[in-house]
């Protein structure tokens, strides 16, 4: 009776040393892993304050205005004017187009605002 | 156990049989027992002896295995501890009330050289020349050659000139990493963000400081690690700064000034939500402040903050408030405007000698009269106009956040004569800057509670003091109204703005006395809309004049006032502000489909 305490004792001993064993090097490894992520959390927001002072670079209110100018004749933009306040019931409904299909064609399918998409299929003759 | 009794009977009744004392055999069985106690306690402390030197032994070889093991290891920090938290740039970034960016970090490197290392020092020397051509090439030959062990070369280098420098092939030439400073936005917004430079150098890091403006005002805030890295929201809007610095650029070109400044503030919170002070300059490239001559031919110089100017007629509307709050007269007061009039030995004329006789209180302001002014001036006193003025902060630096602010402090005069009285009055005698104007039109708009001016978002401040009835700051606002509709300040009405403004021309002082003939600032200060003050408007040209069909004109009315105008036109609809427009655009109703209308009202 005596020896299988023993036995079991023992056993257990072991089988704690092994666990204790497997968790300073389960930790460790978590460690490890930690730093190198917060070293890449470092290098990303360094890399995100680059980035966000590139936006704002590019952004600059001067490099706008003249990117505008360049782009007159196609976007025609000028500055925000205070006759460009409208509420949304203030704006007209598109008209409706007549129907141009010959009776005999499909006729155009109708469909909530873009979706799906139309296909060039469907719109090309 | 079986307890031996003291007496046996048997030893004792053979011992009397001998004739012997039955004590002696008492005290011997006495002495046998205290043997037997004694025995097991000297026992039982002996054991009691080994655990506790055991325990002793164990505690003292626990500690000396743990001090060895700590003398023997290698220090670390704990790891386990840290958080993402302390990665972060050592300066908080700056950004506008929507969070874009007005100065923010970029790595760079720096570059420096240990000539003992070098291999050419010569080729080293002609090499980096021809990367940075601004260096000394004889300095560079002396520095590398002579005994120095170290020697810095360059602040900051961008990636192509590493790359350059690397590309040389000298092991002598070494890099070092810096955090600089940088301004995306370059000129705009210069004078409020400042500059920042590099404080205590090492080689691995470098500190920066703020050297003037915002970056100086909160240099400690800004490195403080406290804030994980949280960026220091200002009160300004990117777009409408820029929209006004390109509208004041442009303003100054037209009027010939030669400086310019605009500060935009919300009325009820005092926050700026633009101002601009030209000439300016970049603040990634700071000029070096000027050595002789006047600070204020300086771009560094910010006119809005620190310019001490004679404001002009924009002071009529406070002693004209101040005594329409006292009840002493109301907008309708007729007051004899005769001029000229005399004070003492000085005499106080019209602008261009005009004479208007009598006059109410409103076309006063209106007429923008300054004998009318000064009588109502005298209707107060000095004491309770000073009083006045003083509550409105004219007598202090503005407590603004900038490094600048306390250089900003108005030149009031010392005594009050009656003299003063009448010339402070209509804004002459007293110097302040436009800040002070500004936050002072905004007590006016705000209901004649106080407006201190600030330049961060969203800071809660206590209500501030009333030092204006709300019914007499309703008034004024209304008088300034009527100044645009139909007084000195016509050509500032924007439609659907409803501005309500004073301008001010000021002659400008000469440093040895008196004052230049042909040289004026001229001050446009409004606030809009009138029916709701939402913002308060600053607007000061120096030195401007205009070629307008009647000649050559210096007026604020020819000059502040139309570029003040054109900056409402351009702000008012970017800061979200609606027109209120007479005719009121239809309704569209939806269409129905099979175009019957079912109801009709």
């Amino acid at each position: 009776m005596r020896s299988i305490l023993y036995l079991l004792t023992t056993l257990a001993v072991m089988g704690l040393a092994f666990w204790a064993y497997r968790e300073n090097y389960r930790t460790q490894a978590a460690i490890e892993e930690m730093s190198s992520i917060q070293r890449q959390i470092g290098r990303l927001r360094e890399d995100l304050g680059v980035l966000r002072a590139e936006w704002a670079f590019l952004n600059r209110p001067e490099r706008l205005r003249q990117l505008v100018d360049l782009n007159f004749d196609r976007l025609k933009l000028v500055p925000f004017g205070s006759d460009q306040f409208v509420d949304v019931g203030q704006i007209a409904f598109p008209t409706a187009t007549p129907q141009t299909s010959a009776p005999g064609e499909n006729p155009p399918v109708e469909r909530p605002a873009g979706y799906p998409p139309r296909r060039p299929q469907e719109s090309t003759p | 156990m079986i307890r031996t009794p003291l007496r046996p009977l048997a030893r004792i009744l053979r011992a009397r049989e001998a004739g012997e004392n039955p004590d002696a055999i008492e005290a011997e069985n006495r002495a046998q027992r205290h043997a037997v106690i004694q025995e097991k306690a000297r026992d039982s402390a002996r054991s009691r002896l080994f655990f506790m030197s055991c325990a002793f032994a164990l505690a003292f070889c626990t500690v000396g295995f743990k001090m060895g093991v700590l003398a023997s290891s290698q220090p670390s920090e704990p790891r386990v501890q840290t958080t993402g938290a302390q990665i972060i740039s050592q300066r908080a970034d700056i950004t506008d009330r929507q969070g874009r960016v007005l100065a923010t970090n970029l790595l760079t490197q720096s570059l420096y050289a240990h000539p003992q290392q070098m291999v050419d020092p010569d080729r080293a020397a002609s090499e980096l020349v021809r990367v940075f051509p601004d260096l000394d090439i004889e300095r560079l030959r002396k520095d590398f050659t002579g005994k120095r062990s170290f020697v810095w070369i360059k602040k900051k280098i961008s990636p192509e000139q590493m790359q350059a420098v690397h590309d040389i092939g000298e092991p002598g030439l070494l890099f070092g990493p810096r955090e600089m400073r940088l301004y995306p936005n370059g000129n705009i917004a210069a004078h409020i963000l400042g500059g920042a430079t590099f404080g205590k150098e090492g080689v691995a890091s470098a500190e920066v400081v703020g050297v003037a403006g915002v970056e100086k005002a909160f240099d400690h805030w800004l490195r403080d690690p406290a804030n994980d890295g949280a960026p220091l929201t200002l009160s300004l809007d990117l777009t409408v700064q820029a929209a006004m610095e390109e509208v004041l650029s442009n303003g100054m070109k037209v009027m010939n000034a030669k400086g310019a400044t605009g500060i935009l503030m919300e009325v009820k919170t005092g926050e700026i939500v633009a101002m601009a002070s030209l000439p300016d300059f970049d603040p990634n490239d700071r000029p070096r402040p000027l050595l002789k001559g006047d600070p204020s031919d300086s771009p560094l110089f910010n006119r809005a903050v620190q310019g001490q100017y004679e404001l002009g007629s924009t002071f009529k509307i406070f002693p004209v408030a101040q005594a329409i709050d006292l009840k002493l007269v109301s907008p309708t007061t007729m007051i004899n405007a005769k001029a000229p009039m005399k004070i003492g030995k000085y005499l106080i004329n019209e602008f261009r000698g005009h004479n208007y006789g009598t006059l109410s209180v409103t076309d006063i302001i209106v007429k923008s009269s300054n004998v009318g002014t000064v009588r109502v001036a005298q209707l107060l006193g000095a004491e309770r106009q000073r009083d006045f003025l003083e509550k409105l902060g004219f007598f202090e630096p503005t407590p603004i956040e900038m490094s600048e602010a306390p250089t900003g402090k108005p030149l009031v005069p010392k005594r009050w004569p009656a003299v003063t009285s009448a010339t402070v009055a209509f804004g002459h005698g007293l110097a302040a800057s436009p800040l002070h104007l500004a936050s002072a039109y905004a007590t006016v708009a705000n209901g004649g509670k106080r407006v201190v001016p600030t330049l961060i978002h969203g800071r809660n401040q206590r209500g501030g003091e009333q030092v204006l009835s709300p019914e007499a700051a309703h008034i004024a606002v209304q008088m300034l109204r009527q100044v645009v509709v139909r007084g000195s300040g016509r050509s500032a009405n924007v439609e659907g703005y409803e501005v309500a403004g004073k301008t001010g021309t000021a002659d400008k002082p000469r440093p040895s006395g008196g004052y230049y003939g042909n040289k004026v600032v001229s001050t446009f200060a409004s606030v809009f809309p009138a029916s709701d003050p939402q913002y308060v408007l600053v607007l000061s040209l120096d030195e401007p004049s205009t070629k307008g069909p009647g000649g050559e004109s210096r007026t604020a009315g020819a000059t502040s006032a139309p570029v003040a105008a054109e900056v409402i036109r351009r702000v008012a609809p970017l800061l979200g502000l609606r027109p209120t427009t007479e005719t009121k655009l239809p309704m569209v109703e939806r269409p129905l489909p099979d175009r019957l209308k079912l109801v009709s009202n």
